[in-house]
């Protein structure tokens, strides 16, 4: 599918009702951001207000307000069940799939609402992407792996120039162009995720998600990732969840802290944000006291 | 020569003496512990030499018996009343007609039962409970009452199909449609999550996601579970004779003329007063399972060779 195709389907499908507006801001976005290759634009990808996450009725996470900026890492840190995971996944409604979730508040993307009536959650998907705590190759070979985005969306073009160019997006092409038939199994775990982000990078999003992308692999694998996301964030806005503050401060250009709330008689713990700032400043300068508690490892 | 030092001798005896102990101690299983051990090896045992005998006895007696007829005339002649001349030509091509309706039948129903089930059922309702329950029971009901129900309704009114080889394979099609369901919903379900939620994360619809991720990874568990299925279908016997198997054919069936199958002729060689015909049937059961065990090792090897480990 050209430029021009998935601008038309994107409009048909997904201009929630601005109808003043009149072109969808995620396209504008398209447009330009092959010029946009300096980092931390003050443009907003995602405007979160007020957003609180159930499941069954219990929240998971309550109140998030955070902007989120275009070409930046932008990281969520906190101790396990602060529903950093639930939180990145209601950004491409992924949370969708799960029959008892549900999401209050807003959530602009791009200034559009990404959970208005109108739109189609496989649409915010395709620009949208995401990869995910254990690498989940698909069962097929590396070349079929990268191209099946590509080939279920439609894309027009040379599939194997498509793959080559995901791959090398990747820092994966060097390893495996000699064997791109054999299964997606055979290989590491690290070039397994790192396989994962080739094949969310060949249909050409306009946000990558990560949920905890390192935390099944060595510290090798982990820096090639970290060293990709630097370069990925040029064309890319990075969301990374991330249980390993360190990896945090590395990598990211904002970083928010998000702790565990209980209520009064202890009986539900939600996550909610303490802190939300650059990373720099979360790191050196917080001004939470439990922001510092934690980075400093004093908790958690 | 090393100098003698009353120091490293008294070691070296203190050691030894250890080291005897160690062995005591490590040799030393309480008596009781064997015995119990062996008692309860010989049972399993015991168990799987009774399954295994019963096998054995059943294809050595078959051999003994039927090995005179066990030749090419057995499948290249067509049934007849002179016990000489009689074969199985016309029952196995029953058989192949009515399996080969079963598969166009069996598959499409059993596989979208079983993707409905796991992929679009909401598994808390009560609907999808119930026809899961009912599932699991039509695989324990006799199949003698599936022939009754294919002579009620499929055979007779509003099918009205008539005593043909059609009616058989819908009858034997119902008859295997829970096994193939419950393979093909293993099968489904052995498909991690993840794979599913990575193919939706591209932004891949769900029946895109089912259609090339879920399916092709869980087929060689649903083509075992579909082999099963019809390698039972062949050694039916009980629902075909109400839906009007004749049990002796001379003519070349074909999908609408009247029908009959390997195992319902032979179980008519057995009825018969001359022994020749029970040299046949001996015959005609060994070439049954032997048919079986083809079809069972072939869906073992289909099942090791393309499992997918995760």
């Amino acid at each position: 599918m050209t430029q021009e195709e998935r601008r038309t389907e994107q409009r048909h499908a997904g201009s929630a009702g601005d109808g003043a507006a009149g072109a969808h801001p995620a396209i504008e976005v398209r447009t330009e951001f092959q010029h946009a290759r300096h980092s931390g634009t003050n443009e907003k990808v995602f405007e979160l207000q007020d957003i609180s996450v159930f499941y069954d009725g219990v929240a998971a996470v309550r109140d998030i307000t955070m902007d989120v900026h275009r070409h930046e890492v932008t990281a969520l840190i906190g101790p396990s069940g602060c529903g950093k995971s639930t939180l990145i996944r209601c950004l491409n409604r992924m949370n969708d799939l799960i029959p008892t979730a549900t999401v209050e508040g807003r959530l602009l993307y791009h200034g559009e609402d990404l959970y208005g009536p109108k739109v189609d959650p496989i649409q915010v998907r395709k620009l949208i992407g995401m990869v995910f705590q254990k690498p989940n190759p698909f069962p097929k070979s590396i070349h079929d792996n990268v191209a099946f985005g590509p080939r279920v969306l439609g894309m027009k073009g040379d599939m194997d120039e498509i793959v080559e160019r995901a791959l090398r997006g990747a820092a994966l092409w060097d390893e495996v162009k000699d064997r791109l038939d054999s299964n997606a199994y055979s290989m590491s775990g690290g070039q397994q995720q790192r396989l994962c982000i080739a094949r969310c990078i060949a249909v050409q999003p306009d946000v990558i998600l990560m949920d905890e992308p390192c935390s099944a692999l060595d510290p090798i694998s982990t820096g090639k990732i970290e060293d990709l996301m630097a370069e990925l964030k040029q064309q890319y806005s990075i969301v990374i969840v991330t249980h390993n503050m360190q990896q945090a401060a590395r990598v990211s250009d904002r970083t928010a802290f998000l702790m565990v709330e209980l209520d009064a008689d202890e009986k539900h713990r939600w996550g909610r944000i303490v802190e939300y700032d650059e990373t720099e400043k979360i790191f050196t300068n917080p001004s939470d006291s439990r922001t510092e508690d934690y980075v400093t490892g004093k908790v958690g | 020569m090393a100098e003698y030092d009353p120091q490293t001798a008294r070691a070296q005896v203190a050691m030894a003496g250890a080291r005897g102990v160690t062995a005591e101690v490590l040799s030393n299983q309480p008596r009781k512990d064997v015995i119990r051990n062996t008692i309860f090896a010989s049972l399993l045992f015991l168990a799987i030499a009774i399954a295994l005998a019963g096998l054995c006895l059943l294809i050595g007696k078959n051999l003994v018996d039927g090995w005179s007829r066990l030749n090419l005339d057995l499948i290249t002649q067509n049934n007849s009343s002179i016990p000489e001349n009689a074969g199985l030509r016309n029952a196995i091509i029953g058989t192949l007609w009515i399996m080969a309706f079963v598969i166009l039948m069996l598959v499409p129903i059993g596989v979208g039962t079983a993707i409905f089930l796991e992929e679009y059922g909401n598994r808390k309702s009560r609907i999808t409970r119930l026809i899961e329950l009912n599932i699991q029971n039509l695989a324990g009901v006799p199949s003698i009452i599936y022939g009754l129900l294919g002579l009620a309704f499929i055979a007779r009114s509003p099918l009205n199909l008539g005593y043909v080889i059609l009616t058989a394979s819908l009858t034997l099609t119902l008859l295997v449609l829970p096994v193939v369901i419950l393979a093909s919903r293993e099968a489904i379900r052995a498909v991690p999550p993840s794979i599913r939620e990575g193919s939706l994360a591209l932004g891949a619809t769900k029946w895109q996601t089912i259609r090339r991720q879920v399916l092709p990874a869980s087929i060689p568990g649903i083509a075992t579970g579909v082999i099963l299925a019809i390698s039972r279908a062949i050694g039916e016997t009980a629902p075909l004779i109400p839906l009007g198997a004749a049990t002796f054919v001379t003519f070349t069936p074909g999908p609408t003329t009247d029908f009959t199958a390997m195992p319902v002729v032979i179980f008519n060689w057995v009825k018969q007063s001359q022994p020749e015909f029970q040299t046949l049937a001996a015959a005609g059961v060994l070439l049954l399972i032997a048919l079986l065990i083809v079809m069972n090792s072939f869906a073992i090897w289909l099942r090791n060779r393309y499992e997918q480990t995760w």
